[in-house]
């Protein structure tokens, strides 16, 4: 039974604005759904409303703005429609540019940053331990629990806007302690560690620990020490494509796994799983739709491209020009940064295509009648299909690229058997 | 009849839709039409507008919500949705609907294992105490 405070039921009512009421009963409405008990306070919301999905949207956030709202905790925005940046990525017919213009203007105008990223968590934006926050969008929420260790449910779009204007949430789901131990082991103690030094494995990992999983709640036992940022953003995009995972952990690496045990709560694993190689032989061929299919393009950066991700790609490169194009997405962080060293130039040079602020997934800006598209990324090869009418070829971030440069596949099987 | 939980109360009939594959709406469903367009799933190609659609599992995209309110506006919604477990993404689309005008539907729970009483194209109506009859 939902109980609100006086000031949330004041807000309800109307006495700070119509724009601030509307997301109160929203989110008040949410938690009596949800079973919450009462409201919590949030430092901080990421939003992912701001992608257009109908003229739907765009109306509930002018709404918004025309009801006065303003965001009571710092937000930052997600990936949208349109390459801000750089206006000619996108082929937009004029409806779509005109209604994505005006919902991410809208977006803006209730006071939430122009991040432009599905990455806010590598673009400055990064909760403490503990702290409850309201994101959206599905791989940062997995990253925020997962690998910060701060406190968020998986927000839908409206809600996320909805907690940002009137700071608060629903104590409920992964806000909750007891909801936040695992109840699944992976155990990867059957794979080969050079495998699992292998970025190329993370996507992969995560797109069975989805798949397996559902929503639940599992630690992830035997991987290195030293497993990387963007292995862990990888892994939790590919495992909240496949399924709903909100939260997972890595025992001895993410924040609230320092032992098995402890990610454990002290209970009994429900269930454990022993991750052979063939179960992920088979995961990550699940990823490719094709087989030997000429490819066209090369898609990387879903998650976006983080500067570290742009520096493996860098090693990758050959003198000359792809004979496929290499299209990266990525924010306007990240390229602010590449500018600032230098590097982006160059990078432009050879050949490579930039895409800020939105993606190729969500935006049209490969060719429409649709082809193959090779990638990285375990949750491109999963939405690619359904939303663009791509074909998918998965690898490694040096496959795609010696297949841009040999304009035929090459993928390394080695590491597979 | 079936005893269902209502989540968000309503009353509505409809053939039954029912879906064991999980499904994300967002990359899943089209918002202009209700057609599933994910091409893994074992409904791609049909329309979930204007039935009772049950979801044993749903996954993926935070968006789904908006997938959700873009279906309302445009009367493409299902006429009910039965949910194994609760899903504020998806109920969330309703209540915003209702909030910006464009109708409600009933959202009910419905335990999955009790899912199987439900075949694809029976008619079924629910009543606002979330009672499931067969027409």
């Amino acid at each position: 039974m939902l109980t609100l405070t006086p000031e949330d039921r004041a807000a309800a009512a109307g006495e700070q604005g119509a724009a601030r009421a509307m997301a109160m009963r929203i989110v008040a409405e949410t938690g009596r759904l949800l079973g919450a008990g009462r409201l919590i306070d949030i430092a901080s919301a990421h939003i992912d409303g701001c992608l257009y999905h109908g003229d739907s949207g765009v109306a509930f956030a002018e709404r918004l703005v025309a009801g006065g709202g303003r965001v009571a905790v710092p937000a930052t925005l997600n990936a949208g429609v349109l390459d801000l940046c750089q206006p000619g990525t996108v082929k937009a017919d004029p409806h779509l540019r005109e209604m994505g213009y005006r919902l991410q203007s809208a977006y803006e105008a209730l006071g939430c940053r122009p991040s432009w990223t599905c990455a806010p968590y590598q673009a400055g934006h990064r909760p403490a331990p503990g702290q409850h926050v309201a994101w959206g969008e599905s791989n940062a929420v997995a990253f925020c629990n997962s690998v910060l260790g701060a406190r968020t449910n998986r927000y839908g779009d409206f809600l996320d806007i909805c907690c940002a204007l009137t700071g608060r949430a629903p104590e409920a789901g992964l806000h909750l302690t007891e909801n936040r131990c695992a109840t699944v082991v992976v155990d990867t103690g059957a794979l080969s560690s050079d495998l699992k030094a292998m970025d190329v494995f993370y996507p992969v990992l995560g797109a069975w620990l989805g798949a397996a999983v559902g929503d639940a709640v599992a630690v992830i036992d035997g991987l290195p020490a030293d497993t990387g940022e963007d292995q862990l953003k990888a892994l939790g995009a590919g495992a909240a494509s496949t399924g709903a995972v909100g939260l997972f952990h890595v025992a001895g690496v993410t924040p609230e796994a320092p032992t098995l045990a402890a990610a454990l709560g002290g209970r009994q694993a429900r269930e454990t799983i022993r991750l052979t190689p063939a179960k992920v032989r088979a995961a990550r061929d699940r990823l490719s739709t094709v087989a030997d299919a000429a490819v066209d393009c090369i898609a990387l950066g879903s998650p976006h491209f983080s500067i570290d991700e742009f520096a493996a790609l860098e090693r990758h490169l050959r003198p000359g020009k792809p004979k496929l194009p290499i299209h990266v997405c990525t924010g306007r962080h990240v390229i602010d940064e590449l500018e600032r060293q230098g590097r982006l130039e160059p990078l432009k040079d050879a050949g490579i295509e930039l895409i800020v602020d939105t993606c190729v997934v969500i935006a049209p800006v490969l060719p429409a009648g649709g082809g193959v598209l090779m990638t990285n990324s375990a949750k491109f090869a999963h939405y690619a299909p359904g939303n663009i009418g791509y074909g998918v070829v998965y690898g490694s971030l040096a496959d795609c690229v010696a297949t841009a440069y040999d304009g035929a596949l090459s993928r390394d099987e080695s590491l597979w058997r | 009849m079936i005893a269902a939980e209502p989540l968000i109360e309503g009353s509505a009939e409809g053939p039954v839709l029912r879906f064991t594959d999980p499904i994300s709406f967002w990359g899943g469903i089209d918002p202009a039409s209700g057609r599933v367009t994910d091409p893994q799933h074992h409904a791609h190609g049909d329309s979930i507008a204007g039935t009772v659609l049950a979801l044993a599992a749903t996954r993926g995209s935070s968006s789904s919500s908006a997938v959700m309110l873009e279906l309302m506006r445009g009367g493409n919604a299902p006429a009910a949705l039965i949910l194994a477990e609760v899903d504020a993404i998806l109920a969330l689309g309703v209540v915003v609907a209702q909030e910006m005008g464009y109708g409600s539907i009933p959202v009910l729970r419905l335990p999955a294992e009790e899912h199987g009483k439900l075949a694809t194209g029976r008619a079924v109506t629910i009543a606002a105490d979330g009672a499931i009859g067969f027409g």
